[in-house]
């Protein structure tokens, strides 16, 4: 049920008799042809990534979503720093952690 | 003494269950250890503990030789990067070399299926002649058999190889101790990959052949500059580096971890093994060797195999501990581990 | 970006992990069920266990579409195939999971024609190629794989390939979780929600646990970083006494689902009034069938089907390790009648199944631990 990977459309191909669209899709230098009829209300386009699930691609991968979240990621630990640093100026909680940041820089 | 010469003409125990043979009996893994183990071993082998290795050493008068067969049912015939016929030549010479052995003479028999055609056969004979030339070794006899069309996938072939165990070197799964390095000789999965893409059936395409290659200098280059340190060798092929692997922690009862990120693979067979939910520590290789090697002769073993055309990628992705005894652990960058077992059988593509 | 290293950067993942104990360090046990096998499956792979905290459980859920599948619908999909013209075609997944009389890869080294698909795609492929063979698809799966299966059988009657037919086992994750959260022995703080399901559901359907039963979910990917991410996410929640629905996989899963996905499941299924899931017994609306619109193509019109009804032995007790009543461990039967080489029940046939996930990843390494110990002692 669950291994879906992701991989990057690399040539929108053929259509089959009953309006079926496949594509090209490759994964590490791998290629397969994928079906992209669950995807039909917004196709994707030659360089989208997709998730590939039993030879279908599921949903188009959103690289802005995928970079918002390496960035909360990212601030995992800052945050915490930061936190302490506001802790130690005896501040309550709530102060704007960013502001207080580019104030102290 | 009359305990002794009781049990030793006591009738063999089989204790190999399965109602009938399962394609998972030949894949290398658990299920093949099972049936050579519970069959063949107590009715066909003199000692019940003889050691399963990969070639036999035997003395015949004073003269140490090794002696190894394989048999190849590859299917299809010729993929990238080789066929049958070079796997047959490659793999034998590769399992006496793993043992400490220099491939000196071969046999070979055919099972030719009715209707294969000449040129088929004549272009498998060639590709066995140039694996000869690169292998130093020649075929001095052979038998050939034909069966009735639909009973041989074109064509099986058995090699038998002999050869002289390197004085330099003594391979044995006991004597591997608690500290000892793991050397892997390049990167996994090319063979069993190429094949599967190559049958056809999965749709998959990819810019990957065989590793096949007879890993005979490598060896030779390693023993020259460390033989006193090398414990133990094998050649990963069915069943992959976790089932050789796995043996050799049963076979000196001590553990193996490997450090995963140093474990050296193609991005397509990365890519491959992603998109098909497979194990690359479970495909097979044709062109490349394990050894387990003494500390203080590690950094030699490894410098002269980088050194050496065809070993560049050689590199060391674990050691031996005293735990967990008798069991693969991989081990990840930031801290997390887990076993590695054998395969049951065939490693199969999984959508779960 | 790749969409795969990115997520199990080791860095990241130890920045993760500190944030995980610090939220954790508060004295209390929390207990989270994440529901989908591939959760389990990569919480084992990745070694996760090793990196969270103690007061911090992993229990495993019944969304692991092999294990919950009873042995008699196997029987029946085996008993269509015995017929010499039936190709059986399936998953990977499928071919070591016993059924009576043997299982899928069993029967294959009797004669059955047993084949391994990828994609209900591949199956439909086989039949074209095959004109003189039927090829019955035995499909499996929740959500995720029940509209690929749908789109197959739209070409299958677009094409009017007639010696094609899908022997369906769909099921729906939803009252796999509602059997959860009414069974009186259970005690959970909150859901790692399946992740790829929810490409398809969304995360709506969701919403009732949140609001009816008070536990938060959050939606995983299943990188490393994802399931980290999501354990910070619902201690967060459960910190702050709140329960909501969170889109932890947010790069893949859309919050409305998938609606192309869903029209086409709606137009080749409907509900059955009822099914059988092993270990859980009947579940009320919690399986697919293929509409009379496509009874040329459903498996169960075309042929006889026994109608096999198998009970598992008495002593297993999956149905209590499938709600995480139970640990695999705990069950009597485990690592020692019931092994992945010899399995009794279904926990233990699928490679995600916690039993099976259970042993080959933890239970050897503890046992070989002890044994280490026991023997310098």
């Amino acid at each position: 049920m669950c291994l879906a990977i992701p991989g990057k459309i690399v040539e929108l191909a053929e259509h089959l008799p009953g309006e079926a669209v496949l594509g090209t899709v490759e994964v590490a230098g791998v290629r397969r042809k994928v079906d992209l009829g669950l995807l039909k209300d917004d196709m994707p386009r030659t360089g989208d990534w997709v998730l590939i699930h039993v030879g279908f691609a599921m949903t188009k991968i959103s690289e802005l979503d995928a970079l918002e979240q390496m960035q909360l990621l990212t601030m995992l630990g800052e945050t915490e720093q930061a936190m302490q640093e506001v802790r130690g100026y005896g501040l309550e909680d709530g102060v704007d952690v960013k502001e207080m940041r580019t104030k102290t820089n | 003494m009359i305990g002794k010469a009781a049990v030793e003409s006591a009738a063999p125990v089989v204790r190999f269950r399965d109602p009938q043979i399962e394609m998972a009996h030949g894949a290398g893994g658990k299920a093949s250890r099972r049936l050579v183990e519970g069959l063949f071993a107590p009715l066909l082998y003199k000692s019940a503990n003889q050691a399963l290795g990969d070639a036999a050493h035997v003395n015949i008068d004073g003269s140490s030789l090794a002696i190894t067969t394989d048999s190849f049912v590859v299917k299809p015939l010729q993929f990238p990067g080789g066929s049958i016929g070079e796997l047959a030549v490659n793999g034998t010479m590769n399992d006496l070399a793993v043992s400490g052995a220099k491939g000196r003479a071969l046999v070979v028999t055919f099972i030719l299926e009715e209707g294969l055609p000449t040129s088929v056969l004549e272009r498998e004979i060639r590709a066995m002649a140039d694996a000869l030339r690169r292998a130093g070794v020649a075929v001095v006899g052979g038998d050939t058999k034909v069966v009735e069309r639909g009973k041989a996938d074109g064509m099986y072939i058995t090699t038998t190889g002999i050869g002289m165990l390197m004085p330099q070197v003594k391979i044995d799964a006991r004597s591997v101790r608690v500290g000892d390095k793991i050397i892997l000789s390049g990167p996994i999965g090319d063979h069993g990959i190429t094949i599967l893409l190559a049958r056809g059936e999965l749709d998959l395409e990819a810019s990957l052949s065989s590793d096949t290659r007879c890993v005979l200098p490598l060896i030779e280059a390693m023993v020259e500059e460390s033989g006193p340190g090398i414990r133990w060798m094998r050649d990963p092929t069915r069943g992959g580096v976790a089932t050789s692997l796995n043996e050799l922690a049963r076979d000196c009862g001590l553990g193996i971890v490997l450090s995963e990120e140093e474990i050296p693979m193609r991005d397509e067979v990365r890519g491959a093994c992603e998109l098909l939910g497979l194990d690359p520590l479970h495909i097979a290789n044709e062109g490349q060797f394990l050894a387990a090697v003494a500390p203080e002769y590690a950094d030699a073993a490894l410098n002269a195999l980088n050194r050496t055309e065809g070993g560049e990628d050689a590199v060391v992705i674990g050691e031996v501990r005293a735990e967990p005894a008798c069991a693969v652990l991989v081990t990840t960058r930031y801290g997390g581990s887990r076993i590695m077992d054998m395969l049951v059988g065939d490693p199969l593509p999984r959508i779960c | 970006m790749r969409y795969v290293d990115e997520f199990r950067d080791p860095e990241l993942i130890r920045r993760a992990s500190d944030e995980i104990r610090r939220l954790a360090a508060t004295g209390r046990h929390y207990r989270i069920m994440e529901v989908c096998g591939g959760h389990t499956h990569a919480i084992y792979r990745f070694g996760l266990k090793d990196i969270l905290p103690d007061n911090i459980e992993l229990i495993h859920g019944p969304g692991c579409p092999v294990c919950v599948l009873p042995m008699g619908r196997i029987d029946d999909g085996l008993a269509v195939a015995k017929s010499a013209d039936v190709v059986f075609a399936a998953f990977g997944d499928m071919m070591r999971v016993p059924g009576t009389h043997g299982s899928p890869f069993e029967h294959k080294a009797r004669g059955a024609d047993v084949r391994i698909v990828y994609s209900p795609a591949d199956a439909l492929q086989l039949a074209r190629k095959n004109p003189a063979k039927h090829v019955m698809f035995f499909a499996i799966g929740f959500e995720t794989t029940a509209p690929s299966t749908a789109l197959t059988l739209m070409r299958a009657k677009a094409e009017d390939i007639t010696n094609f037919s899908v022997f369906c086992n769909h099921v729906t994750i939803i009252p796999a979780i509602r059997a959860i959260l009414d069974s009186p022995d259970m005690r959970l703080d909150g859901f790692i929600g399946p992740g790829h399901v929810s490409t398809v559901i969304g995360c709506r359907p969701y919403e009732w646990i949140a609001k009816a039963e008070g536990k938060p979910v959050v939606t995983s990917g299943f990188e490393p970083l994802d399931l980290l991410q999501s354990i910070v996410m619902l201690l967060r929640q459960l910190q702050a006494g709140e329960a909501r629905v969170e889109n932890q996989y947010k790069r893949v899963v859309p919050w409305e689902g998938n609606r192309a996905a869903l029209r086409a499941m709606a137009e080749v299924f409907q509900l059955r009034p009822y099914f059988e899931w092993r270990g859980l017994g009947f579940i009320s609306q919690s399986a697919l069938k293929i509409r009379d619109e496509y009874a040329e193509w459903d498996s169960e019109k075309k042929f006889p089907i026994p109608g096999t009804r198998v009970t598992d032995p008495k002593a297993a007790q999956c149905g209590e390790v499938l709600k995480g009543v139970l640990k695999p461990a705990q069950c009597k039967l485990f690592g020692k009648e019931c092994t992945p080489e010899h399995p009794i029940g279904a926990l233990m046939v699928s490679t995600e199944g916690s039993c099976a996930a259970y042993y080959n990843y933890e239970h050897r390494k503890a046992a070989a631990l002890v044994t280490s110990i026991s023997s310098v002692a």
